[in-house]
């Protein structure tokens, strides 16, 4: 039986190894250098708006400029950001689709170019809370004073855009209080973050928090001293973000968290970005220490190991840009 | 006789019933439920038990199919992270916890109606997180839905083998030393039941950090002794920081990653890790390489 076994064992080996073999001999890559990864969560359409249920009547638009929060009640739509302003009809008929209240309020989180492109479209397509049939039927933009002044008055580098865009509702203090569709909503300054006028928007009750650009899982933050921004009041801004949110259990879930790009999260995401943030601050103002200039510090890749998920080499805001801005701020006297 | 020739009409009669329940039964029960896996499955460390129990040392990526960003995440890495109460409470992710000291205990959950199996659940010791594995042919969810710890997993049955596929992770790791896995990263098991045994088979791909799928196998034994647990965590401070510190340490200067090789007398390129040593032929080129001279032990 033995003698028998042999030579079909010989055979099969004979046959497996052929099999491996022909992917090979055929020019195709060896094993080692593929990396194939079935695509079963496909992207999302850039052209289109994808719609994603949060908490109660909260939910998420994703545009590629963006996302943009939807809350809604009796007394209307409150809406977190706008988008560049290319989609805004989706962005209405996806809103549509959901309720067909008016749009009360549009909330700013900052006065960036991609949040705050569809104000004026939107706000048209609304009334003010409590007057529906006032004149003119427009939705009261919500913004922190920082960001209603560079609306107004925009850099250089800035898009303009139409006035009736502009906010209605401003503060400068800490925070900014509402009660709108049955829920707490709280306008938190970050000072000096990004920019001077950037705001966390807290819904309380359904338990969400909506950063705007102070945090996003998929890119780097775009720093600009130039309109009053730094990392340290980033860094600030993410701890205070990270003071508002409370995991649910194993320290994910609870409060979910709606970033300006990418998916949504909660804190578990938040801490990695902070940490991440931290990080760099760290091995750059070493590198500075060592007496390093901004070149050589380019040189030393000090993100490289966060590249591959915050990074960017094309776009409007690269790793090389964050990069500089970072030693920009840590190499001032 | 007339009562013997009754008995055995009667014993004829079941035996008939008997068989045709049996031909019957195969075809009344779900096709998808080869094997069952429910029950308690405690953890066996004879494989990888250095790794696995102990824990790695800092700096040892041997084996790994990692690329140079990895490195510099795990040479940043700095224990006292999980100090941190936002990290204290946080359990191993999907693709790693298998691995930790973790029983195992299944349970399916089954639709009311038909007892078709909807889902498989298990829950590891560890921490106590809860894998559901999706068997009902629901799509995973859009790019834009939340990632958890344990992420999205559905499955199907391949011949006697439970093969799943997960999306949606949070970031995570491959090695418990701070040798990262993205969040950009899915992975595949085959969950293969031989009578007591379980053996699992984990293909992790990365495109951030691996150049190549990562894959790792452990085996569970059958004990009908485990429960589920409660989840026992909960933060706090463990050691007093200024509100913002994140324990790191700058790459090029850990004092910790020749340790390994000075200790071994290994080529430091080969505790630094990468794809060529997941191959057998690796032996051919580790005979050629210099070890860590004694003198720089």
């Amino acid at each position: 039986m033995n003698k028998n076994r042999h030579p079909s064992f010989l055979a099969l080996s004979l046959l497996l190894t052929a099999m491996l073999a022909v992917p090979a001999m055929a020019g195709a890559p060896a094993p080692r250098d593929r990396m194939k990864v079935p695509n079963v969560v496909p992207a999302l359409d850039p052209n289109e708006v994808a719609v994603l249920p949060v908490r109660d009547n909260l939910y998420m638009l994703t545009t590629a400029a963006g996302n943009i929060a939807v809350h809604f009640g009796v007394s209307g739509v409150m809406i977190v950001d706008s988008g560049d302003g290319t989609l805004t009809p989706k962005v209405l008929a996806a809103i549509r689709g959901l309720t067909d209240r008016p749009i009360a309020y549009i909330v700013n989180t900052s006065a960036e170019a991609e949040h705050i492109g569809g104000n004026a479209e939107l706000a048209r397509a609304g009334s003010p809370p409590g007057l529906p049939d006032s004149d003119p039927q427009i939705a009261h933009v919500v913004a922190h004073e920082g960001a209603s002044i560079r609306m107004q008055k925009p850099s250089p580098d800035q898009k303009a855009i139409d006035s009736t865009g502009w906010p209605f509702v401003t503060y400068f203090v800490d925070t900014l209080e509402l009660y709108f569709g049955g829920t707490p909503v709280q306008l938190v300054h970050v000072p000096a973050a990004r920019t001077d006028g950037d705001s966390l928007v807290v819904f309380r009750r359904p338990d969400v928090v909506v950063t705007g650009d102070i945090f996003s899982p998929d890119r780097y933050p775009v720093i600009r001293p130039e309109r009053g921004g730094s990392l340290k009041g980033t860094i600030d801004a993410v701890n205070r973000l990270l003071d508002l949110t409370v995991p649910e259990d194993l320290q994910e879930g609870g409060t979910l968290v709606i970033p300006g790009h990418g998916r949504l999260c909660d804190e578990g995401e938040v801490v990695e970005y902070r940490d991440m943030l931290t990080v760099i601050r760290s091995r750059i103002s070493d590198l500075i220490a060592q007496g390093k200039t901004l070149e050589q510090v380019l040189a030393a890749r000090p993100t490289l190991d966060y590249d591959g998920i915050y990074g960017s080499t094309q776009g409007p805001w690269t790793t090389t840009q964050f990069v500089t801005a970072v030693y920009r701020e840590l190499a001032k006297p | 006789m007339l009562l013997n020739g009754v008995i055995r009409a009667q014993a004829l009669r079941r035996l008939s019933a008997l068989l045709v329940w049996s031909m019957l039964v195969p075809a009344l029960t779900p096709a998808q439920a080869q094997v069952n896996l429910a029950g308690g499955w405690g953890f066996r460390f004879h494989e990888d038990y250095s790794d696995r129990w102990p824990g790695p040392r800092a700096g040892d990526y041997m084996g790994l199919p990692i690329n140079d960003a990895a490195r510099m995440a795990a040479d940043s890495w700095n224990p006292a992270l999980i100090t941190m109460p936002e990290r204290q409470c946080i359990p191993h992710p999907s693709d790693y916890g298998t691995r930790s000291p973790a029983n195992l205990v299944w349970w399916s959950e089954n639709d009311p109606g038909t007892q078709r199996i909807v889902a498989w659940k298990f829950r590891l010791s560890w921490m106590s997180p809860e894998r559901t594995i999706w068997m009902d042919g629901r799509p995973h969810p859009p790019a834009n839905a939340r990632h958890t710890r344990q992420g999205f997993t559905t499955g199907k049955w391949v011949g006697d083998a439970l093969v799943t596929w997960t999306t949606h992770l949070k970031l995570g790791y491959v090695k418990r030393n701070g040798v990262p896995r993205s969040d950009r990263a899915t992975f595949s098991e085959h969950w293969m039941r031989n009578g007591p045994y379980l053996t699992l088979a984990t293909i992790v791909y990365d495109p951030v950090y691996l150049t190549a799928p990562h894959i790792s196998t452990e085996t569970f034994v059958q004990d009908d002794t485990l429960q589920r647990l409660a989840r026992p965590c909960y933060p706090t401070i463990e050691v007093p920081r200024e509100k913002g510190v994140v324990p790191t340490t700058m790459p090029w200067a850990n004092p910790d990653l020749r340790e390994l090789a000075l200790e071994t007398g290994l080529p430091l390129s080969v505790v630094r890790g990468g794809a060529d040593m997941t191959y057998p032929e690796y032996i051919m080129t580790l005979s050629t390489l210099p070890g860590t001279p004694p003198a720089a032990r």
